[in-house]
């Protein structure tokens, strides 16, 4: 378990002061412009030798990400743009690092603008956070006056500008090219990549998207060394992380722990355990929505990093886990999600579009029993036809938790059947696309 | 997807007032010039909160005269964007979370709630107090269950307190932001696990960067003079082995190629290659018949990038760029070198 002294996000729960002053005692801004003056390529190298993987899910590593960024310049500017728009079910951990430690952003997203040699950063925020811009805008503004960022920020030489921007309620703007085009203005639709966004991003400009906890975590790991960082957790999983836990635990709360931190360490340290005791676990999603869930025979000393969850067929993505206990319908906790991509798919490419909708209608269906067996399998084939053609994740984020809950509560969807059919209603069943 | 649609009634026009026509140009200035269209969704969340809480239809007649911006863009990101409302919602606008994990704790009562204190999904009150909505995930899920009113979220509630706190807010009372039980923010009820260490709090975490950074900065340069070491002994070594190499092969610059044909060399020798092409201007080597953009993609990574490179190769140094190749005795069989030196000669004229 992690020791308070290696945990990067201090006031993750607002205790202390969220401002300038707080933050410089607690050692944010802390030799910032030192690291600036090593250079680009260094600060790039530094978090490249960290082994520190993206935050948002996808868990590409960061600093391979901004080696990405062209070397040179053919006169078009540079853009840091930060995904705030946090937004997967389960996952409320940029949230915290806003409004109780909005410096520790700041300062990440200067040290990462001056590794791409960008002079501009648009921190882009879920439209539902209002106090969380608000409480961010006035960090900045407390940043500017100090004179850590705007022109020669820190000291550095480095001219930089830093602002807020704000969706209105749209989860498909959390895909980083879809957050591009509603940042230029228009409707949040993913691109087609490539070009990717390092050669082809905001304005048309080299750019690239990050998530606030792989910003902010940047300067801790300038500041305490790559080695420190890289020393916690499993090899090529390593680091801090935040683990938001929701759903059926006795004291559910978002908690910085270490990669590779088992699953019952977790929720027994941090949440009391699960509701009713371990052994009234069902399963769990460990990854925020998307991700396929874990049943409970599996949680015994299930590891929580990236390799070892994709190896068990789902995926630790934001680290958003959701606990859920025997007493769970589980097909509705899936259908629901189910109506959440529907009501999310941004209408662009057929698969989704359609299949959302398609598989919410079905899935609606078998909360009720109102299906055939044979109907499971459509629905599994549906949802591997859906998975891997659309231009963004959101088809395949719809497929997962669909394809999670066949693959290990098959039994129940068939019991829900069974008993429908046993207790049938005047209506009788009704066939797959109605 | 979710159907949405401008109101029937709408009023005849809408301008920004002082207030909010000041915000809306600091907005449009945080742009770079000609990319004012990246201020639409904060100019219309402006119109939404200076019209009541909902945007018409004039408005974004207006924002898009502002931003220069055809009308039915406007429309096109309006209609996407599900926060703005395009219908009068009450004035205490409860957004309620109805996701997965927000159900798992219970949300089903908080929609009880709504539908017996509000009414229906969608509707206002007689008294235009209230109007409820189900959203989709508000990302505050470890304080579920939750609800967003107007602009600010109200936490682990329960069925009573979420009566309590409509209660109040329809009298006027003030009522408590955030968690509705004793807990902070998204620590766990009852005090927290971690972060109780003071030290990280009174400002000892302050200047340990700079051993780190010394460290770091002594590791490197014992690293690069290791490197340094390693690249001297490397080049001994390989210009050891090419004066082996050139001894072997007994280089024939003037041999003709048919010779070179039978003639395999023994060895293979490294020649002259460069980092870059000279002035940045590579010779378009896809001249040579048989060197297509892939081969000579391949030659370029080598280092190759001028005909008079590859004329000067002798037998060594063909066999050892055709190892580098993969494509067996292809140097020799198209006769590249003479044809490069063609092109060498045709280039000084």
């Amino acid at each position: 378990m992690l020791a308070d002294k290696d945990r990067i996000f201090t006031n993750l729960y607002g205790q202390h002061d969220w401002g300038l002053k707080g933050a410089l005692k607690r050692g944010t801004w802390d030799g910032t412009a030192d690291f600036m003056a090593k250079g680009d390529d260094w600060i790039v190298n530094q978090i490249k030798a960290s082994g520190l993987r993206g935050r948002g899910g996808a868990g590409f590593p960061t600093g391979l990400k901004w080696s990405f960024m062209p070397k040179g310049t053919d006169g078009r500017p540079h853009y840091l743009v930060v995904n705030a728009d946090e937004s997967e079910p389960g996952t409320c951990k940029d949230r915290e690092i806003m409004r109780h430690d909005p410096h520790v952003l700041i300062e990440g997203c200067l040290i990462a603008s001056f590794a791409m040699r960008a002079h501009a950063c648009y921190i882009y925020v879920r439209g539902e956070f209002i106090l969380e811009r608000e409480r961010l805008q006035a960090a900045i503004d407390q940043a500017y006056e100090a004179g850590l960022v705007g022109k020669n920020a820190c000291g550095s030489g480095w001219d930089f500008d830093i602002y807020v921007h704000h969706g209105a309620g749209a989860y498909i703007c959390g895909e980083e090219t879809a957050l591009i085009e509603s940042l230029e203005g228009k409707k949040g639709m993913p691109r087609l990549k490539p070009p990717f966004p390092a050669n082809v991003g905001l304005y048309g400009a080299p750019s690239t998207v990050n998530n606030v906890e792989s910003i902010a975590v940047t300067p801790t790991i300038l500041r305490r060394g790559p080695n420190w960082f890289s020393s916690l957790g499993n090899p090529n999983n390593v680091g801090t992380k935040l683990f938001c836990i929701s759903g059926h635990v006795n004291r559910p709360c978002t908690v910085e722990e270490e990669m590779g931190v088992t699953f019952r360490d977790l929720i027994e340290t941090h949440c009391g355990g699960v509701r009713g005791g371990w052994d009234n676990l069902k399963c769990v999603i460990p990854g925020g929505s998307s991700v396929p869930m874990i049943p409970a025979e599996q949680c015994d000393d299930l590891v929580m990093d990236f390799d070892t969850l994709r190896g068990l067929g789902s995926g630790l993505g934001t680290a958003a886990v959701i606990v859920m206990d025997k007493s769970t319908d589980v097909i509705r906790a899936i259908q629901r999600l189910s109506y959440f991509y529907k009501h999310e798919s941004c209408g662009q490419c057929t698969p989704c579009r359609e299949g959302t909708g398609w598989m919410w209608r079905v899935m609606t269906r078998m909360v009720e029993g109102r299906a055939e067996k044979r109907e499971i399998d459509m629905l599994f084939d549906v949802t591997k036809q859906i998975e891997g053609h659309t231009i963004c994740a959101l088809g395949d984020a719809a497929a997962w938790p669909i394809q999670g809950l066949i693959k290990h509560f098959r039994h129940e969807i068939e019991d829900r059947i069974d008993q429908y059919a046993a207790n049938p209603d005047k209506h009788g069943s009704v066939l797959a696309a109605e | 997807m979710s159907g949405r649609h401008l109101a029937k009634q709408q009023p005849a026009s809408f301008e920004f007032d002082a207030n909010f026509a000041a915000l809306a140009q600091k907005r449009i200035a945080m742009y770079p010039e000609g990319k004012q269209a990246s201020a639409i969704v904060p100019l219309l969340w402006f119109a939404q909160k200076q019209h009541d809480n909902w945007i018409p239809e004039a408005a974004l007649r207006h924002i898009g005269d502002l931003l220069d911006m055809a009308y039915i863009r406007v429309l096109e990101v309006v209609t996407f964007y599900t926060m703005f409302n395009l219908a009068p919602v009450g004035k205490h606008f409860v957004q309620f979370c109805g996701t997965t994990p927000c159900w798992l704790n219970g949300a089903d009562k908080i929609k009880d709630a709504c539908k017996s204190f509000i009414g229906e999904e969608n509707t206002i009150t007689a008294d235009g107090e209230f109007s409820w909505l189900e959203v989709e995930c508000l990302g505050a899920c470890v304080n579920a269950p939750m609800v967003q009113i107007n602009d600010d979220y109200y936490e682990d509630l329960d069925e009573d307190s979420f009566k309590q706190l409509l209660a109040d807010l329809k009298v006027g009372n003030q009522t408590k932001i955030g968690p509705q039980t004793d807990r902070v923010n998204s620590a766990p009820l009852g005090g927290n696990t971690t972060l109780i260490d003071n030290t990280l709090y009174d400002g000892s975490m302050v200047g340990g960067y700079k051993s780190v950074l010394k460290q770091i900065e002594k590791a490197e340069a014992q690293a690069a003079k290791a490197a340094v070491a390693k690249a001297k002994a490397e080049a001994k070594a390989e210009a050891k082995a090419e004066a082996k190499a050139k001894a072997a092969a007994k280089p024939k610059a003037a041999a003709k190629p048919k010779a070179k044909k039978t003639a395999k060399p023994a060895t293979e020798s490294k020649p002259k290659l460069l980092k870059a092409a000279r002035r940045g201007k590579a010779d378009d080597l896809k001249k040579i018949a048989g060197v297509g953009p892939k081969i000579e993609g391949i030659l370029q990574q080598l280092g190759v990038y001028h005909f008079d490179q590859i004329a000067s190769w002798d037998a060594a140094q063909v066999a050892w760029v055709d190892a580098q190749l993969k494509f067996k005795g292809r140097i020799d069989r198209e006769d590249w070198i003479a044809q490069a030196k063609k092109f060498v000669e045709e280039g000084d004229k």
